[in-house]
């Protein structure tokens, strides 16, 4: 809702200022183009100017008499030169990226993807016009540095439920769809190039073969990119996204195998077996390489309160050292990365801090999308850079045989996996599948890599004109076709306690009948698997007692997180967001049930005013005017009061919930930092407690509370109600425990209310 | 009701003989016996289900003490898969017999409404295996989700207005989108071909 409120303030400010938007935004670029240019061609200048400063220097520091003014501004560009240029760039990447948000009328027919290869064209073009090598997208830059951010966002946010729901879909279409797709292109384009007035005998059968190997991958960046705007259903973008990450094992293998074969310009039948075995070690060894990491990484998740400020990166680092660690032995360094991901992060996400948990996910947002920003780009420029050998014959058949094979793949496979799947593929769907098998930049930079210059170039054509043409055509159609063939759209996850109950509720059933049935499928082994999980692997890998909170529970209290975070942000303790219904927990209660007696003892009634006093220590400035101490000390003694007291102890218990609050300290008040931002909008933020102990539920009692007025003190049904509340904290102190926050947000992926998560880092 | 395959009676028979050592009927100690169910938080419902006669699509009410291979079988197809092509009639018509059942189970009084304490208990008995009882908890994840319910299904009250429960409509609204006719089902019925049974 924030977002949309967001969307409509710029487009209601721009209606006015798009046109000098547009040409402010055209004159930065220009700007930026020419200051990067200029500095590049200062080169052989600074080169000179250091050389003679130098000099200078040396002869200074032999004889004193030489006279030379002491330079009060100099200029050397050479020392910043590689961190500069690269700076630049990716600022222009991002005032691209925001260009385009304050657009709106282009971003909405055009994805982002095209219109920053456009940019990159634009660029490449006007650094060659002034005479300069544009700079290509160097294969090690990418794969190093702008692949691994874009994988580890998709792995770490990956919605494992639908992701294993249809692993085996997946995992044909990776494996099988993609080793159809290359013999089949290797082999038409072979045939192709036997045609005489192609004049491209001199590309032998492995040549094709590598070419198919490298042209048949589906990318997972333009999968993302083109997808991500189009929102389809939860089953289709898993589907294409899936197996665009899982096929690069897949791609690895006969990547390097047609390579080995190309060189040594034979097939042996040993050669063919070993590649076989060669893509059980590259894939699963990938695998248990990001296992291994995201073991270790979760396991090291559990000390790290003791430093909360470095655990953002324990987890990024563990992932990347994952992925090169694969790399390093030619493994799949997108499966590695993609399961240290996944398996690291449940763990990690129960122990560390909310914070961390905000910043993992931002900055991984940020990086991704600052890379993938930078890969389109660069397209775009290396296009305009690379020397090319057009050849229509060998381009126009890759982009016709790429579409009949994916085409015809998709079709042969869901047919065999029909059999298999209980919810079926329908023909809209198989088209949205086969139409989303875009390619990118993957696919570019294996090219790069090859060695033999002449068949070099015309590869790289012919894969730089698939791509765009992917890119392009099916990326801008895709949208208008989703809508013409009415697919399915993504359902707003509405988060709702009583799905996530019959969700567990169903899951168990299913186990039971089939245990009643005999019958080991799925839901066994899944049950199994969970329970392995927690008697073992959750006490390792989590800290302290969150270990053992069953995930209903952990996802009431992210729930509650949720409601309490929008209701501090709204900034008014008495207004709740959105509550559309007026029915509150009294109207569900029933009315004859048994009233909790009001007899709590006094010394029981002290313990709870210590614990909320030292809780409620450093409070925020709104609540200082109920002058809850005094609230504190006369409770107990008229109605009135009482019901006030209550409601206001239950609002800040509510407040004081989600934030950090130390475990065991019941003496001195904990050390905390406070931020505010506005007056009413203030975050408490204690970094250096491990955030233990039990979930202490203030649930929907709340929620009728927050909705009163503060002028209604007169129900008598609401001290009923506060009773129930009032009870429970004294059944948490049984265990001697203070109330406890719920941190971590375990999202599935940032939703758009999220984006207004206003957190602050220290 | 559907049908179910030759084959994948044959299945069940065996298995229904497994379990009921040869005899004519099954009775609740034999479900006992299973030992995989041992884990399973919820088992104590899943038995009650198989001996509820409103599972038997007769019109029934109440207990039986034991079933025989009819009624297990016709327990057993309210997880039957969606067949291919279905009218939306016909997937409405499914989605209902699922969500029937279901109901079914929570509604243990057999009144046609999931009260309060009904919804606890399915609450408290989904959190027992957890290793701490957490009653308290229970108790609120349970008031906060009729809370739900009442605001999806009623919408607006008046403050002394009382929610009495859930009734079989509000439970299909408030699972409307929970995709049950896939979602609530053993691939077991769907194969062709027979399974390992134990």
């Amino acid at each position: 809702a924030l977002k949309g409120e967001e969307r409509k303030s710029r487009s209601t400010k721009d209606s006015g200022g798009s046109s000098t938007l547009r040409l402010t935004g055209l004159l930065c670029l220009l700007f930026l183009v020419f200051f990067s240019r200029g500095f590049a061609s200062h080169d052989v200048v600074s080169e000179k100017s250091s050389g003679t400063t130098q000099e200078d220097s040396r002869s200074q520091a032999n004889s004193t008499a030489h006279k030379k003014t002491f330079p009060v501004l100099s200029f050397n560009y050479e020392h910043v030169r590689t961190p500069f240029e690269i700076s630049l760039w990716i600022l222009l990447a991002l005032f691209m990226k925001l260009g385009f948000h304050i657009i709106p009328t282009v971003s909405h027919i055009v994805p982002e993807s095209c219109l920053l290869i456009f940019v990159g064209l634009l660029v490449g073009g006007i650094i060659k016009a002034t005479g300069e090598q544009p700079p290509i997208l160097d294969s090690n830059l990418f794969f190093l540095y702008l692949l691994p951010p874009i994988i580890l966002d998709a792995g770490y946010f990956l919605p494992m439920r639908p992701f294993t729901e249809n692993i085996g879909t997946i995992l044909m279409f990776a494996m099988v769809g993609t080793l159809w797709n290359v013999f089949f292109i290797g082999g038409m384009m072979y045939a192709v190039c036997q045609i005489d007035a192609a004049k491209l005998a001199h590309v032998d059968l492995l040549s094709c073969l590598l070419f198919g190997s490298i042209i048949s991958a589906v990318d997972p960046v333009s999968v993302l990119a083109v997808f991500e705007e189009i929102h389809i259903n939860e089953l289709l973008h898993i589907l294409v996204f899936g197996e665009s990450l899982l096929n690069d094992a897949v791609t690895v293998v006969l990547y390097h195998l047609f390579k080995e074969f190309a060189h040594e310009q034979a097939i042996t039948v040993t050669g063919a077996v070993l590649g076989v075995i060669s893509f059980f070690v590259v894939s699963l060894g990938g695998v248990m390489v990001g296992v291994i990491y995201g073991i270790v990484g979760a396991f090291t998740s559990r000390f790290t309160s003791y430093s909360r400020v470095i655990e953002p990166l324990f987890v990024f680092l563990y992932s990347y050292m994952a992925y090169l660690s694969a790399e390093i032995f030619h493994l799949s360094g997108i499966m590695s990365l993609i399961a240290c991901g996944v398996i690291m992060r449940p763990y990690v996400e129960a122990n560390i801090s909310h914070k961390s948990y905000t910043t993992v996910k931002y900055f991984l947002k940020m990086w991704s999308s600052v890379s993938d920003t930078l890969i389109f780009i660069f397209l775009g420029v290396s296009t305009v850079a690379g020397p090319h050998t057009w050849n229509w014959i060998f381009v126009i058949f890759t982009v016709i045989f790429c579409l009949v094979s994916r085409v015809l793949g998709v079709i042969g496979l869901t047919a065999f996996m029909n059999k298999f799947r209980i919810v079926k593929l329908t023909k809209k769907d198989q088209f949205i599948i086969a139409y989303g098998g875009l390619r990118g930049a993957i696919a570019f930079s294996l090219g790069f890599l090859l060695n033999n210059n002449e068949i070099k170039n015309l590869f790289l054509t012919a894969i730089i004109t698939v791509i765009f043409f992917t890119v392009f055509v099916q990326g801008m159609t895709i949208r208008p076709l989703v809508e013409l063939l009415a697919v399915k759209k993504k359902k707003e996850s509405k988060e709702s306690i009583n799905e996530e109950i019959h969700t567990q509720f169903l899951d168990h059933l299913l186990t039971g009948i089939e245990d009643i049935c005999g019958h080991y499928g799925h839901h066994h082994w899944k049950d199994k698997l969970n329970r392995f999980n927690k008697t073992y692997v959750k006490r390792w890998l989590i800290a302290g007692e969150r270990s053992t909170e069953p995930q209903l529970i952990s996802f009431y209290n992210k729930m509650e997180l949720k409601q309490a975070m929008m209701m501090v942000e709204s900034g008014s303790a008495a207004k709740l967001p959105t509550i559309v219904s007026t029915v509150s927990i009294r109207n569900v209660q029933a009315k004859g049930s048994p009233k909790p007696s009001r007899a709590i003892s006094k010394s029981r009634e002290e313990e709870i005013r210590r614990v909320l006093r030292a809780n409620l220590q450093n409070t925020r400035q709104r609540l200082r005017s109920y002058s809850r101490y005094e609230l504190l000390n006369d409770a107990l003694e008229d109605d009135i009061s009482e019901a006030r007291f209550r409601k206001q102890k239950e609002m800040e218990r509510r407040m004081s919930h989600y934030l950090t609050v130390p475990a065991n300290r019941q003496e001195t008040p904990p050390v905390r930092k406070v931020f505010f931002q506005q007056e009413h909008k203030v975050y408490t933020y204690d970094d250096s407690e491990s955030p233990r102990g039990r979930a202490s539920p203030s649930c929907a009692d709340d929620v009728s509370e927050l909705k009163e007025t503060p002028e209604k003190p007169d129900q008598s049904s609401t001290p009923r109600a506060n009773r129930d509340a009032e009870l429970k904290p004294k059944e948490q102190d049984d265990q001697g425990d203070q109330l406890k926050v719920s941190r971590c947000l375990s999202d599935p992926g940032p939703n758009p209310e999220d984006d207004e998560d206003s957190t602050f880092l220290p | 009701m559907q049908c179910i395959s030759f084959e994948q009676i044959g299945v069940l028979h065996k298995r229904f003989k497994q379990l009921s050592h040869n005899e004519e009927t099954l009775r609740r100690d034999h479900f006992n016996e299973i030992d995989d169910l041992a884990f399973n938080p919820i088992r104590a419902q899943i038995i009650e289900a198989f001996f509820d006669r409103r599972n038997f699509h007769q019109n029934g009410e109440g207990k039986v003490q034991e079933i025989g291979f009819e009624e297990f079988v016709v327990v057993m197809s309210h997880f039957r898969p969606p067949s291919a092509h279905m009218t939306e009639e016909q997937r409405g018509k499914t989605r209902r017999e699922k969500l029937r059942f279901l109901f079914n189970m929570h509604d243990t009084d057999n009144d046609g409404i999931i009260t309060l304490e009904e919804y606890r208990h399915v609450v408290e008995e989904l959190l027992s295996r957890s290793g701490t009882l957490e009653k308290e908890t229970a108790k609120c994840i349970a008031d906060a989700a009729m809370l739900e319910v009442a605001s999806i299904s009623v919408g607006h009250m008046e403050p002394d207005e009382f929610y009495e429960g859930i009734t079989f409509e509000h439970f299909l609204k408030l699972l409307e989108r929970f995709e049950i006719e896939s979602r609530m089902i053993i691939r077991f019925l769907n194969m062709d071909t027979t399974t390992l049974c134990k």
